[in-house]
């Protein structure tokens, strides 16, 4: 990173909202290296104003080109609205393709609006490692909405729901012949459900399925007495989006009337520090695995050493680390 | 995973009225499989699509695949674009059919590269990697 911008000189033009310095830290988050940390480190205390959509559902179920839709009819509250859409990377080549912009391709003439793709990279669980630090990224520069789009995996993106305000599960009307497509894991994270590409005619179908499992009691509507809706929208023909939005401003009000907001809020507070130490922890695994790691490895393998004693000795390794900084 | 800061970003688009995408849905899995993350924006971009996507995802590499023959004007728009916005050290590519004297004054104005239709992946693969690489950080 020699002759590289500091990311430090970036904070400032992040916070100016500045299309270029956003884009450029949101890659230094991305990349994880020490460089950042202080840029990073400042740009948090200016978060915490944006509100945070997760929007989830298997591949193919018409997510982004509904984010699509749903950013434009946002927009004309005069809100400033960022996408960050995730796709999953290769786990051969670590590669990625990133292509759900292809599906938001209307929003492109307007400054109000900033979409930035990410490839998971082998995170599981629907995000992407700097996820939460691109929406901080995004929030600290002063955009109203983030909406984060999962990847579609199915049953497996309950991540998300620590991510985020509000949480929106999308299900496509043939994709699965019965309901049972949806698991229960994922109806379960639901604080909004849409049934998308509601000009098929299957879709009513999946709308009454849909309800009568909710009516079976399979669904939580949290603290807040919040009861989770069901609405079918339609891309092509424009129907269900000024639905969606008005539910998604109702159910950031009553998550705030409720005091469900700060629950929340403290609920991904505690993923990210957790999800955080995890991932130090790996990271300095890695950097001292032909060290300290290995010495502990062999008297593992001598039976000098068993693993609950190695681990709390790499623990140790790592605080000594810590305090160095 | 990687740590990232070594994967390159690069953007594909396809400019112009054509509506064939196969080639450059080719040229992005092969991008892939090299361990680059690309983004994929799909048919019919305009110049001002383009840059202003580059400039979001933050690519080192635009990559243009034109067909139609429209681009003694696409790229030069292109150009002028990120001059505007001051993104000019994103490195712009182009693909497709263009006649060879097009080919050199395209290179002439500032277009890094230009990778006829029969290139080999490899080829591709190797290019976008040392453009980027003789960029350097930034
Ligand atoms: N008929 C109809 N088709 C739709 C609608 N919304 C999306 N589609 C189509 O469904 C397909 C998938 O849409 P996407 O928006 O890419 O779905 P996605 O959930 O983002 O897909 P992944 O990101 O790959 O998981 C595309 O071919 C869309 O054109 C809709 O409202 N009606
Ligand atoms: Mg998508």
């Amino acid at each position: 990173m020699n002759n590289a911008v500091p990311s430090l000189e970036l904070v400032e033009r992040v916070l100016a909202a500045d299309i270029g310095g956003i884009a450029r830290m949101i890659t230094r988050a991305e990349s994880g290296l020490e460089e950042c940390r202080p840029a990073m480190a400042e740009l948090y205390r200016h978060t915490g104003k944006a509100h945070v959509v997760g929007i989830t559902g298997v591949p193919g179920s018409g997510k982004s080109t509904l984010m699509g839709k749903l950013t434009a009819h946002i927009r004309k509250s005069g809100r400033k609205v960022a996408v960050v859409a995730i796709d999953p990377s290769s786990p051969y080549s670590g590669g990625a393709i990133l292509g759900d912009r292809i599906r938001m391709s209307e929003l492109s003439g307007d400054m109000g609006i900033f979409i930035r793709s990410m490839a998971t990279r082998g995170s599981l669980g629907g995000l992407a490692r700097a996820t939460l630090d691109a929406v901080d990224v995004l929030d600290a520069a002063g955009f109203d909405l983030v909406l984060i789009e999962t990847v579609g995996v199915g049953q497996d993106e309950v991540d998300i729901v620590q991510a985020a305000h509000t949480t929106v599960v999308v299900s496509a009307p043939g994709l699965g012949d019965d309901i049972q497509a949806i698991k229960a894991g994922v109806l379960e994270i639901a604080d909004i459900h849409v049934v998308s590409k509601c000009d098929r005619p299957d879709a009513n179908k999946t709308i009454v399925d849909l309800k009568a499992m909710m009516t079976l009691g399979l669904t939580l509507s949290g603290a807040s007495g919040w009861v989770v809706p069901v609405i079918g929208t339609s891309a092509l023909k424009m129907e269900g989006v000024e639905e969606l939005v008005d539910t998604i401003d109702r159910h950031r009000e009553a998550l705030e009337s409720s005091g469900e907001l700060i629950e929340r809020q403290k609920r991904i507070a505690e993923r990210r520090m957790l999800k955080t130490a995890e991932e130090i922890l790996r990271d300095e695994f890695k950097k001292h695995r032909d060290g300290k790691v290995s010495v502990l490895i062999g008297q593992m393998m001598a039976h000098e050493k068993n693993p609950y004693a190695a681990a709390l000795d790499l623990l140790a390794e790592v605080r000594l680390e810590g305090h160095r900084q | 995973m990687s740590q990232g800061s070594d994967i390159i970003r690069i953007l594909i688009a396809k400019v112009g009225l054509d509506g064939h995408d196969r080639g450059v849905k080719i040229v992005a899995r092969t991008l892939r499989d090299s361990g680059m993350d690309v983004i994929y924006t799909g048919l019919h971009r305009t110049p001002e699509e383009v840059v202003r996507a580059a400039i979001q995802e933050d690519v080192d590499v635009i990559g243009v695949s034109i067909l139609s023959g429209a681009h003694m004007t696409i790229f030069p728009r292109i150009l002028e674009l990120l001059k505007e916005n001051k993104a000019d050290d994103i490195i712009v590519t182009g693909g497709g059919v263009i006649p060879d004297e097009e080919v050199d004054a395209l290179t002439k104005i500032g277009v890094k590269a230009i990778l006829l239709q029969d290139t080999p992946p490899q080829t591709i693969v190797e290019t976008i990697q040392r453009l980027v690489t003789e960029r350097g950080p930034r």
